[in-house]
């Protein structure tokens, strides 16, 4: 009862953030909003980026990718050289090389996988200049790609989709800031810290107690973190440190931050196409699968946690109460933790390694899916999109006839690329995790035993391929392997479905339009949503049943067994 | 390609300074300015209302048993949501079996909060359960009625958001505070 209440207040707020937020969208890439020109325009002219021109499909993704490789270098140097630069006031020395490519592939790829305690690694201008730089571009990198895909197929006979520097531009003045700076003063009046004066020293004289507690700039860091699905927390708790997360109401901002874009962002797609049940239909799938993923986790985690069952000491009728927190419970974690796992967020409020076996296997299962319900700021709409031209061409292939979608022609290209796109993600993971399970440099970091330790290894490259971010703690994965293994698998997962995305648009900008017949396959009814979700249950069962079946599913028959 | 290069590179430096510089300084001008106490820590007197202390003997309200596995760093510094135990974990197990008999040769009835450890591994509180579950053996150590130290517990809850978000908690460093002031 109480968690169907918590629901009535996220669900209509994020109605109104997918109305809203989704039409204010459109008018900053249709470039329809000019009032902070004033910020625009000086960039530009440094830049020498005339805001008015466009690129061809080619042009748009060698910027990105040019764009990227710099961020990464910048954010590599700031984080090595730390020791030597200011704002450093617990003196860390700089971060080793391994651990500092893993981090900054991570931020640059909008993954924010961690393999270091922030608290005790990154000096404060390496969580400001080079961590939450790369939150806010890396997310405007994501989004600009979605909407780049929304323009070629929107546009007919046309060469252009879009300019990749006015789209950066844009996703992080109109929208990343703006929201992100009004939800820190959220986040810091709950409790956030925001400081620069280095750890607090306390002493208790009641209990003997002496601590040292680390601080931060954290409470304006939560809002980007969340709002462009990073999931980078400035310590390494995350989201479960009281310092981010305070409060049961930081908490459902943050849940509302994590899915506000990317839900928002089918409402900009229909706008786009010019037809708003087109984005519903796209909206409906994502609603449902996250609805059905969220009731099994959250019914998972109300369960007892086996280990303390069968110690006979307490009962657990408040559920798994293991690695979470006594202000948010079974049921706010699982809701927080399954919403930033459906993105590509990866934050917890609770510890994704102590969730009961079926609790774990939903945040796992639900990345597997591709990270589509509703997915990353922007990688969420552009890899359903790729769906959606999957299925489309099944459609097509059953009735004999050749597929449309919003009116293009999918041809033998189009259902290529998507296809390339599509499976990009499943054979990283495999092939990551198949490796990591033979060497020894693999398998030494695991942190449990049994199936769980399994599940780490495939959580973990699951995670990193999805530009996820989330960890199942228990694998130690600062090591050289984990480390160089992760960063790639990090790399492929973001580039190699961006630039097919870029093609797609590309290949479908320069099509005409062809008028729906009655032969046409509609993608705007339920049964597109039906088929769309089916697709996506059938290429993600079909390429991870098996290595599931090893992890979680025989950790959760395993009755009565400890490992 | 040089021309890409050179507007990658200033766009950097366009961000580092606007993202990187500029709007976490804003955020802390402005916490600084409006919310000194809650930017800075929460601190009290006696540690931050929001960090977890350890609590140990029977004359006060216990809090999570986190103290047993978190790590310092460099420093000495807190080190927050170290790995945690899978759920089929015999270590967790023999764990949560030593936390209960611990409490119990307290008095205390063991409670689920009570034995298992926090995400962050700094978890400040408590249900009121797990406090009610206490009041018997800090009566007997304290010499306290435990009708009073039921009363003292009523006034420390935090209620629930709206009242029916989330959930009821004490936070264990104000309660023993208050405790210390009993007469």
């Amino acid at each position: 009862m109480g968690y169907i209440a918590e629901l009535v207040v996220v669900v209509p707020i994020l109605a109104l953030v997918w109305r809203f937020l989704g039409a204010y969208m459109t008018g900053v890439y249709e470039g329809r909003y000019r009032f902070l020109r004033w910020i625009e325009s000086p960039i530009y002219r440094v830049l020498s980026v005339d805001p008015n021109s466009e690129q061809s499909w080619q042009r748009y993704a060698g910027s990105l990718i040019v764009f990227s490789a710099v961020a990464l270098v910048v954010t590599y140097t700031i984080m090595r050289l730390q020791g030597h630069l200011p704002l450093n006031p617990q003196h860390l020395g700089g971060v080793t090389p391994a651990l500092a490519w893993n981090t900054a592939v991570s931020f640059v790829t909008n993954t924010n996988w961690q393999n270091y305690a922030g608290e005790s690694t990154m000096s404060y201008l390496s969580q400001m200049a080079a961590l939450t730089v790369q939150q806010f571009v890396s997310a405007s990198v994501g989004v600009a790609v979605a909407v780049a895909l929304i323009r070629g197929l929107s546009r007919k006979d046309s060469k252009t989709i879009g300019n990749f520097w006015v789209d950066l531009v844009r996703g992080v003045f109109y929208i990343l800031i703006p929201i992100s700076f009004v939800s820190g003063i959220v986040f810091v009046a709950q409790g956030a810290v925001q400081t620069l004066s280095g750890p607090a020293k306390v002493h208790n004289s009641l209990n003997g107690v002496h601590q040292i507690i680390a601080r931060g700039p954290v409470g304006f860091m939560e809002p980007i973190k969340e709002l462009g699905t990073n999931g980078g927390g400035f310590f390494n708790a995350n989201g479960a440190h009281p310092f981010e997360n305070p409060t049961a109401l930081t908490l459902l901002l943050s849940v509302i931050l994590i899915l506000a874009i990317p839900v928002a962002l089918t409402y900009t797609f229909g706008q786009m196409v010019k037809s708003g049940r087109q984005g519903v239909a796209l909206l409906a799938t994502m609603t449902i699968i996250f609805g059905v993923w969220l009731g099994f986790t959250t019914y998972a985690e109300t369960q007892p946690n086996p280990a303390v069952a069968s110690a006979h000491v307490v009962s657990q009728r408040t559920g798994n109460m293991v690695g979470k927190e006594v202000r948010f419970g079974p049921r706010l974690t699982s809701l927080y933790n399954v919403a930033s796992t459906q993105t590509s967020t990866g934050s917890v409020a609770g510890a994704n390694d102590s969730f009961n076996p079926m609790g774990g296997f939903g945040l796992l299962t639900g990345m597997m899916l591709g990270e589509v319900s509703p997915g990353g700021v922007g990688s969420g709409l552009y890899t359903i999109l790729l769906f959606a031209i999957i299925t489309v061409f099944i459609g097509g292939l059953m009735v004999g006839r050749t597929p449309e979608y919003l009116g293009k022609k999918i041809q033998s290209r189009e259902v290529k690329l998507a296809a390339l796109g599509v499976l990009v993600m499943p054979i990283t993971v495999l092939i990551l995790t198949a490796v990591a399970v033979s060497v020894h440099g693999g398998q030494s970091a695991i942190g449990n035993k049994g199936p769980h330790g399994f599940t780490e290894i495939l959580y973990a490259f699951t995670s990193q391929a999805n530009n996820n971010g989330s960890a199942f703690a228990g694998l130690n994965g600062n090591s050289a392997f984990y480390n160089i293994t992760g960063g790639l698998a990090m790399l492929v997962g973001r580039f190699a479905v961006m630039l097919p995305c870029l093609c797609l648009s590309g290949a479908l900008a320069d099509k005409g339009v062809v008028p729906a017949g009655p032969g046409t396959f509609r993608s705007d009814t339920p049964l597109f949503s039906g088929l769309l979700i089916g697709v996506i249950l059938i290429v993600g069962g079909l390429t991870f049943f098996p290595a599931v079946s090893l992890g979680p599913i025989v950790e959760q028959l395993s009755h009565g067994k400890l490992f | 390609m040089i021309l890409n290069l050179r507007r990658a590179l200033v766009a950097s430096v366009v961000f580092l300074v606007l993202c990187g510089l500029l709007y976490p300084l804003a955020g802390t001008g402005i916490s600084q300015l409006f919310f000194a106490r809650q930017a800075n820590g929460s601190l009290t007197p006696y540690g931050s209302s929001l960090i977890g202390q350890v609590w140990t003997g029977p004359g006060w309200f216990h809090g999570r048993p986190d103290g047993s596995i978190i790590t310092t760093g460099p420093g000495g510094v807190l080190v927050s949501g170290t790995n945690q135990p899978g759920p089929r974990s015999k270590a967790l197990a023999s764990q949560v079996a030593k936390t209960a008999q611990t409490l119990k040769r307290e008095g205390v009835i063991p409670t689920n909060d009570l034995v298992t450890t926090s995400g962050s591994l700094l978890d400040p509180d408590i249900s009121p359960r797990d406090a009610f579950a206490q009041m018997r053996a800090l009566s007997a150590a304290r010499s306290v009625p435990e009708s009073q130290l039921r009363r003292l517990i009523d006034g420390q809850i935090h209620g629930k958001l709206l009242g029916f978000i989330g959930r009821q908690y004490v936070d264990v460093l104000s309660l023993n505070i208050a405790l210390s002031r009993l007469k």
